[in-house]
């Protein structure tokens, strides 16, 4: 066990499978000599060599379709998108592509590939280095969506999308990298040393993808959500002094339905949280199915507290950002109505 | 993997990773570098076939030689008024960005990009341009801005994100944007501005325009896929367009070779599509000056776009959250053979005697004051805020320009966001 804050543990889990497993190349933008921006790959091109951990051409489309080429081949890729705000020149590679393959084969072939992308804002980026664009990649049938939010789920997380057949996508949320996050902009961050999570091992284990975490059990309600906002709720929680469940997501898709419903069969109300915009966002959909699934049980409507559906702003970016107002009046008028 | 088939006779493949010539702890090496002297290169005929100038794509358009003396075919011969102007713009450029990049150190803003080095590139293109010629740049052309006479506060202002930002904080600094400068909006995602350039030419020649526009790309940015839309687009309609490639030999942290340029040119790339193509020493404003106007008579006369590589070199790190020394030797900008771009213009003004150190003086010293005050004048409209919701602008203001016309649901969001400021602010 070692304490890791996120970028230690996603390195790691580079580590051990390019330690394991011949076939997994780490490929990206920045990736090879100096490490990639946010140091995630940092040591993996001196300890594997060159054609095993590179820079690529700044080409996100060229990075994907590469990638499904040497999936294709039966390498395990693990392709880095700098920031998720810049995945979209590699829209049709993923969407009708790598989510696309193994269907139209018959499962003669399977693509074997991950895609990193950091994510999320609360970092002063601007429109282009704060986007949350994971539903767009859930709508896509074929693509599986993966979203840490501690440290010892992201090593473990990335090493089962690494041993995954299929591609997956996995969100990196960017703000709580070096630290947990929890909304409160004005207090200080408290390091992942202090966090239960940031026990890492340091060899192979993985967290299952599609299985969700109950990070706080609780009667009042419960409240769906993943990356950075699992930190936010969990303050606001405390803060607003409700019993809450509050559900880590974890997988996007495919999601963890079992976990959900039978939170919500016990609370009987819930709340959706994410930072990505709120029309046709991911908590639409969690949305519809608890309302599916759980209606009976249900005794107020499912609320949501998203990112507002503006480009992200730079200046003001604290009036947007779902912190612990937002997600505090929805959780009062889950437990009002 | 898949199992290998036996292949006795075959040999094994290994994959080549380009690397450049020198990393942290080596000299900075620039001798593999083919410079040709000041004045050697063939100018043809701004109407000449394109293949004509396929063997410039080659070589480097250079003007100024080491003495200061503009030599060769390719000298624009500028009147000293124009020379002095570009002198103090580029000039201006540089004192801005140190400012700038300070203030950001300072936690005045958010991030800051300078252009050091390559002040050339934007200030002397633009004052080849008419003043109402479209520009589509990168987020290193602020020389475009500062040579159009933008005020000095304004660009300041977008990048503290303040009361006065005309963008109203919305986009991070030095992504500035106006119509009435001829420059477009900035975008953070690379490349995008390339073939909207073309396609802002192709209007101006549907509509009978008479205007051109130019536009920017770093070199690392050439490999997306928008580069080669905007030279496909360019080349078939023959769009009235400029279309610079900045190679300043870096993109973040990788060198040029992960661009393609260990194997050929930037500028060669024109070869492949049948348009034009030069390739120009970026640390002279003469050459710059020169490749633009020809670039931009050629196109005036309906005869197609050019595709310019400016070989430069990036001095500073990429941006504020950069730091160089650790993937490239420290003294590489300072060896760099094609010099500073004012420094080498100067010297030039001095070898016409048109310039002199007290002017020199004097001019640095009015320039920093000007960019003091500016500074100062821009700081009381706020600086960038982070931690607290006393924001600089009206917070409604958020929604607006999303559409023309605001929707329903955005006007509940709007609600529903004061009511939470509200609710923070007891
Ligand atoms: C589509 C996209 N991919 C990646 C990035 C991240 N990024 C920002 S600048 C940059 C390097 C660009 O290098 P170059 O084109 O050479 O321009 P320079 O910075 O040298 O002026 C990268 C990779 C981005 N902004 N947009
Ligand atoms: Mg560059």
């Amino acid at each position: 066990m070692t304490v890791m804050n996120m970028i230690q543990a996603l390195n790691s889990a580079h580590d051990v499978m390019m330690e394991r497993d011949k076939r997994v190349v780490a490929l990206g933008e920045d990736v090879g000599y100096f490490g990639g921006v946010f140091r995630v790959t940092e040591g993996l091109q001196r300890k594997y060599g060159a054609s095993r951990a590179f820079d690529t051409p700044i080409s996100e489309n060229g990075i994907v379709a590469a990638a499904i080429g040497m999936a294709a081949y039966g390498l395990r890729p693990v392709a880095e998108i700098q920031f998720a705000d810049y995945i979209y020149p590699a829209f049709d590679q993923l969407v009708s592509e790598a989510a696309r393959v193994r269907y139209r084969t018959a499962s003669e072939w399977s693509l074997p590939l991950t895609i990193r992308s950091p994510y999320g804002g609360g970092i002063f980026g601007g429109q282009t280095h704060s986007q949350s664009p994971e539903a767009l990649f859930a709508h896509v049938a074929g693509l599986k969506t993966v979203i840490p939010s501690n440290p010892y789920d992201a090593k473990g997380l990335l090493i089962a999308a690494i041993e995954d057949d299929d591609p997956v996508l996995f969100f990196e949320p960017k703000r709580i990298y070096n630290g947990p996050f929890d909304g409160f902009f004005d207090r200080p961050v408290t390091p992942w040393a202090k966090h239960p999570q940031a026990e890492v091992p340091d060899g192979h284990y993985t967290v299952p993808i599609g299985k969700a975490a109950v990070v706080r059990e609780g009667g009042d309600l419960t409240i769906l959500a993943y990356g950075t906002m699992v930190h936010v709720v969990l303050a606001t929680v405390a803060a607003e002094g409700v019993d809450a469940e509050v559900i880590d997501l974890r997988t996007i898709l495919p999601v963890d339905i079992e976990t959900i419903e039978a939170s919500v069969r016990k609370t009987g109300r819930c709340v959706v949280v994410h930072e990505a915009t709120r029309t046709g966002g991911f908590g639409a959909e969690l949305s519809a199915l608890v309302q599916e699934r759980c209606f009976y049980h249900l005794e107020a409507p499912v609320q949501r507290a998203t990112g507002f559906d503006t480009p992200y702003p730079h200046s003001l970016e604290w009036a947007y950002f779902p912190g612990p107002v937002r997600i505090g009046t929805a959780i009062r008028k889950a437990l009002e109505d | 993997m898949n199992d290998q088939p036996e292949r006795p006779n075959r040999p094994a493949l290994s994959l080549h990773v380009p690397e450049p010539e020198a990393r942290p702890g080596d000299e900075a090496d620039f001798s593999h570098l083919d410079i040709p002297p000041a004045g050697s290169v063939r100018r043809p005929d701004p109407h000449a076939p394109a293949r004509e100038t396929h063997d410039l794509v080659f070589t480097l358009v250079r003007v100024l030689d080491e003495e200061g003396k503009a030599v060769g075919p390719w000298d624009p011969k500028l009147d000293p008024e124009t020379l002095r102007r570009i002198l103090r713009d580029m000039m201006l450029v540089r004192v801005y960005d140190d400012r700038m990049y300070r203030a950001q150190r300072q936690g005045k803003t958010s991030f800051y990009m300078k252009s050091t080095g390559e002040e050339a590139v934007a200030v002397a293109a633009t004052h080849a341009l008419d003043r109402d010629d479209m520009t589509f740049p990168t987020y290193r052309q602020q020389g475009i801005l500062i040579a159009r006479d933008y005020p000095l506060v304004q660009m300041m202002c977008q990048v503290y994100s303040n009361r006065g930002d005309p963008i109203k904080g919305r986009q991070l600094p030095i992504m500035y944007a106006s119509k009435d400068h001829g420059f477009f909006t900035i975008s953070g995602n690379l490349a995008t501005q390339y073939p909207q350039a073309v396609g802002w030419a192709m209007a101006s020649a549907i509509s009978g325009d008479s205007r051109i526009a130019s536009a920017y790309i770093g070199d690392g940015s050439t490999a997306e896929g928008d580069f080669h839309a905007a030279c496909t687009f360019a080349a078939v309609y023959r769009a009235p367009v400029i279309l610079n490639i900045v190679n300043n030999q870096w993109a973040i942290s990788s060198f040029s070779g992960i661009a393609g340029a260990e194997l050929t040119t930037f500028a060669a790339r024109a070869v492949g599509y049948g348009i034009a193509g030069l390739r120009v020493d970026g640390n002279d404003a003469l050459a710059v000056y020169a490749a633009t106007r020809w670039a931009a008579d050629r196109t005036r006369a309906n005869l197609g776009p050019t595709l310019i590589e400016l070989f430069t070199y990036r001095v500073e790190g990429h941006s504020t959250s950069d730091d160089p020394s650790v993937y490239r030797p420290q003294d590489a900008a300072s060896k760099w053979p094609l010099g500073d771009p004012i420094r080498r213009l100067k010297q030039h003004l001095l070898a016409l005697g048109e310039w002199d150190e007290e002017r020199q003086a004097a001019l640095e010293t009015e320039l920093g004051e000007t960019v003091r005050a500016a500074q100062k004048q821009a700081e009381k409209q706020g600086t960038l805020v982070t931690s607290t919701i006393d924001f600089p602008q009206d917070v409604r203001t958020m929604f607006e320009d999303v559409f023309a016309e605001m929707p329903w649901h955005l006007k509940e969001q709007q609600a529903q966001m004061v009511a939470e400021l509200a609710a923070k602010r007891k």
